[in-house]
């Protein structure tokens, strides 16, 4: 199968494009953006076709698997369910790997490692990418760094897909640093504004302290091969396989399962390392929906199920109860949810509710519900894409490329239905509500929980559905209902600012005007034009139908069959659990309680309005979000100031002190040698041979000077007399 | 045996030539003066060459009489040019080679 055998050419394709938008953007009429577009529609192509090939893989193997799968299929029963059974044969990926080189018997290199895992985030990646792309070929019109935010967003995507392709771990940490680092350009693409290049600092430190761990997880999970089979390996299927094998002592497959989860917390914005993620929503729109949909965070959800069985075995995810995975996952949920109520940054708002949705996955794999925590991965990537970027749509075409919520929107929804429509499709989504793709695959996770006997997360998981719904409400009524709070625009901080916020703050209707058409907007907040409303609406579909591709009460269930790994992964203990109606009732239900008790705080007025200015407590408690858990103060002043006063003073103790003595005395002894040198042997040894040399060579040819008296009978002179002498000397030998 | 005698004339050409090439100044005596030397060889070639009745000592100063022909014709051109040049046939104003 082509597709599968030459995946390599999916990150391939936009790291060619990176660099040729680098070197020859400029020149080219669209800036670089029409590179960017076609080089990553040209790498989604590819993922579709090594999709399809995937499950046509997938099926022909079938029929090999047991004689039961075909009669049962005869019985008119969707195929998929047999996949709960284990009776469907083993589909092996499709594995290719290049050495670089060998160094005592380990191997370096590079390879793509095809399955269904991969296929399906090569597909989400590529598609959310493509999208963004054509999304940002409008939003960021007539921005100062244009081709540099192409290049950038290219490189992005080829990273995500080559950690996604990766058959090594290597590899895997290559594309995962790759990612932080384009984040990091990318959150920092409006770097003149101090806030903007101290976000993408925080995200980049923040996620490198969670990479520490991941590299130790990386270099563990190789003598965890070494362990079980006797020589290492940084192979993926090595890896899974060696934590299943059971030769392995327990808790060294706990200690690499740590190390690993350690680098997920901080790439997926787990408690307590989710601080960078809200900072980041400095950076351009598009970025945050590419980072919260398809690429960064994620990776950190993807590393969980690419390396699920050293977690499953090394944190007993099948014995119930109580692992750091799960209750990390949790307290995420939690939290996460908790702060986007206090959010007046409509960006901010998503970027917790990524938080806690991000929670849902991790909390997914640590309770065993493989499937279904990429099952929310993918479903959650299309609608938090949707939603990300109708906040952009709205900020750029209804409230002056502003974000904040209570001062610059409102009644939106009359100026820009199409994207009212998308966003409020979005969120029902998100909030879980049937038949929108969020509730089948959060559905899923809280079933897969109260099966597998971590009730206590099932009940966290409904908590949590029920603050999503409440806070999407919140978010809604407060961009698109109410009255348009807009009027009074102001300097965007998004854009190239001079012109456009000096010319408004001047209430000259013609200035104002001249500037706005120059900017190609009108005072008035109004749609965007066909390249944000396409994506939106593209996406809003997927919302709606994506999850329908593992709807268990319609006997479908083919997310499971093509995506679930079959070999080196605990197939046979996995829990499956069977749909659940009075589950799937209740957690609507409670996400509809969510929306209920939204709507009759906002929109009717109802419960305690302003409990925070009246009541302490309330007000303790609302300050206690507002500073965001006291997280940021803890890590800045206390650790972060720790490290800079006393160690850093002492570094410099030791720096000035020791350090810079041993390197001026070395200096200066260095200094003496050399003056010594020169003068005494290069002076005088060497420079007097040489000089002496030519000056003997100039004395022996000033004497044999006297000898070319250019008088011929004196050259037959000596003729004459050389021969007697010769003559003579003969004649006394003989 | 006639050979001394030979020897003798042959020993008193060359002293001659040897004196005439290193005591003459002008050019064209120093030539004949070493045709002189070119001579004696020849007697005494021709005069071994008799006393061992071995011909080719003749055949060598045949030889010796074509070349000698040869670098008398390139040695007058010389002396010729050298007068061209210089108005004079004096070897002592040819000393442009002086170190």
């Amino acid at each position: 199968m082509f597709f599968l055998d030459h995946a390599w050419l999916v990150p391939l394709i936009p790291a060619v494009s990176f660099v040729a938008i680098l070197f020859f953007g400029k020149r080219l009429p669209r800036n670089g953006a029409e590179l960017g577009v076609v080089s990553v529609g040209a790498s989604f192509v590819l993922s579709c076709g090594a999709l399809i090939g995937w499950v046509q893989r997938v099926n022909d193997a079938k029929p090999a698997g047991s004689a039961l799968g075909g009669m049962v299929h005869a019985f008119g029963q969707s195929v998929g369910r047999l996949g709960a059974e284990g009776h469907v044969a083993a589909v092996s990926p499709v594995v290719h790997h290049l050495t670089w080189w060998r160094s005592g018997g380990i191997e370096f290199g590079a390879g793509t490692q095809i399955d269904g895992l991969a296929v399906m985030m090569m597909f989400v990646v590529t598609l959310i990418s493509f999208l963004v792309h054509v999304y940002s070929t409008e939003y960021m019109h007539g921005d100062r760094r244009f081709t540099y935010f192409f290049a950038a967003l290219s490189l992005f995507t080829a990273s995500m897909l080559l950690l996604v392709v990766a058959d090594n771990t290597l590899q895997l940490l290559v594309g995962w640093e790759l990612v932080g680092l384009c984040s990091f350009m990318l959150i920092g693409h409006w770097w003149e504004e101090k806030p903007n290049s101290d976000a993408a600092l925080k995200a980049f430190l923040t996620t490198r302290t969670g990479d520490v761990g991941l590299t130790i997880g990386v270099i563990m999970t190789f003598f965890l091969v070494q362990r079980a089979t006797g020589s290492g390996s940084f192979n993926i299927l090595a890896v899974n396989s060696a934590a299943l094998s059971g030769h392995v002592g327990h808790s060294f497959v706990f200690w690499c399962a740590l190390a690993l989860f350690i680098g997920i917390i901080g790439k997926s914005g787990q408690f307590p390392l989710h601080t960078w993620l809200p900072d980041a929503m400095a950076g351009p729109t598009p970025v945050s929906a590419l980072i919260h949909a398809a690429t960064m965070v994620v990776a950190g959800v993807y590393l969980g199920a690419r390396l699920f069985p050293v977690f499953w075995t090394g944190f007993n995810i099948h014995d119930g109860g109580v692992n750091p995975m799960a209750l990390i996952g949790g307290i995420t949920i939690i939290i996460g949810a908790a702060l986007a109520f206090v959010q007046d940054d409509i960006k901010k708002v998503l970027a917790y509710s990524t938080i806690s949705q991000l929670g849902y996955m991790v909390m997914g794999l640590g309770v065993g519900a493989w499937t279904a925590a990429v099952f929310h991965l993918f479903t959650h990537a299309f609608f938090k894409a949707n939603l990300f970027l109708g906040a952009g749509s709205v900020s750029h075409s209804g409230a002056h490329h502003s974000f904040d919520m209570k001062k610059d929107m409102g009644g939106l929804r009359k100026y820009m239905p199409i994207t009212f429509a998308t966003f409020l499709i979005g969120s029902l989504a998100l909030a879980g509500i049937f038949p929108l793709a969020g509730f089948w695959s959060k559905d899923e996770i809280l079933v897969t929980a109260n099966a597998a006997n971590y009730k206590f997360f099932f009940y966290v998981g409904l908590v949590g559905a029920f603050m999503t719904a409440a806070y999407m409400t919140r978010c809604i009524y407060l961009t698109f209902f109410g009255e348009y709070r807009g009027g009074h625009a102001h300097a965007a901080p998004e854009l190239d600012g001079t012109a456009h916020g000096a010319v408004e703050d001047v209430a000259d209707a013609h200035l104002a005007e001249v500037a706005e058409a120059a900017h190609g907007h009108h005072d008035e907040p109004h749609e965007s034009n066909g390249l944000i409303t396409v994506p939106l609406i593209v996406l809003t579909v997927f919302s709606v139908l994506a999850g329908f591709i593992n709807a268990a009460p319609f006997h479908i269930e083919k997310f499971r069959d093509w995506f679930e790994p079959r070999v080196a992964f605990p197939v046979s203990t996995i829990v499956h659990p069977a749909f659940s109606w009075p589950k799937a009732i209740i957690s609507v239900a409670i996400a509809l309680a969510g929306f209920a008790v939204a709507y009759a705080y906002y929109w009717l007025g109802l419960g305690p309005q302003r409990l925070a200015e009246r009541n302490p407590l309330a007000r303790a408690g609302k300050m206690f979000l507002v500073k965001k858990y006291y997280l940021d103060d803890l890590y800045e002043k206390v650790i972060v100031a720790g490290i800079k006063g006393p160690i850093a003073n002492a570094v410099y103790w030791v720096n000035q002190h020791i350090i810079d003595n041993v390197l001026n005395y070395t200096g200066r002894g260095a200094k003496a040698l050399g003056e010594m040198t020169y003068e005494y042997i290069d002076q005088g040894v060497i420079d007097g041979a040489v000089n002496g040399l030519a000056a003997g060579t100039g004395e022996a040819g000033g004497a044999a000077r006297q000898l070319q008296t250019g008088r011929l009978q004196f050259y037959a002179l000596l003729l004459v007399l050389a021969v007697g002498l010769f003559s003579l000397a003969l004649w006394i030998a003989s | 045996m006639l050979l001394n005698q030979f020897l003798l004339l042959g020993a008193f050409l060359f002293a001659t030539g040897v004196y005439g090439v290193m005591a003459r100044r002008n050019s064209v005596l120093v030539l004949m003066s070493v045709e002189l030397m070119l001579a004696a060889v020849n007697i005494n070639l021709v005069a071994f060459a008799a006393y061992q009745n071995n011909v080719a000592g003749q055949v060598f100063a045949l030889f010796v009489l074509t070349i000698a022909a040869a670098e008398v014709g390139v040695g007058l051109a010389i002396v010729l040019l050298i007068y061209r040049n210089l108005r004079s046939s004096d070897l002592d104003d040819v000393d442009v080679l002086k170190g």
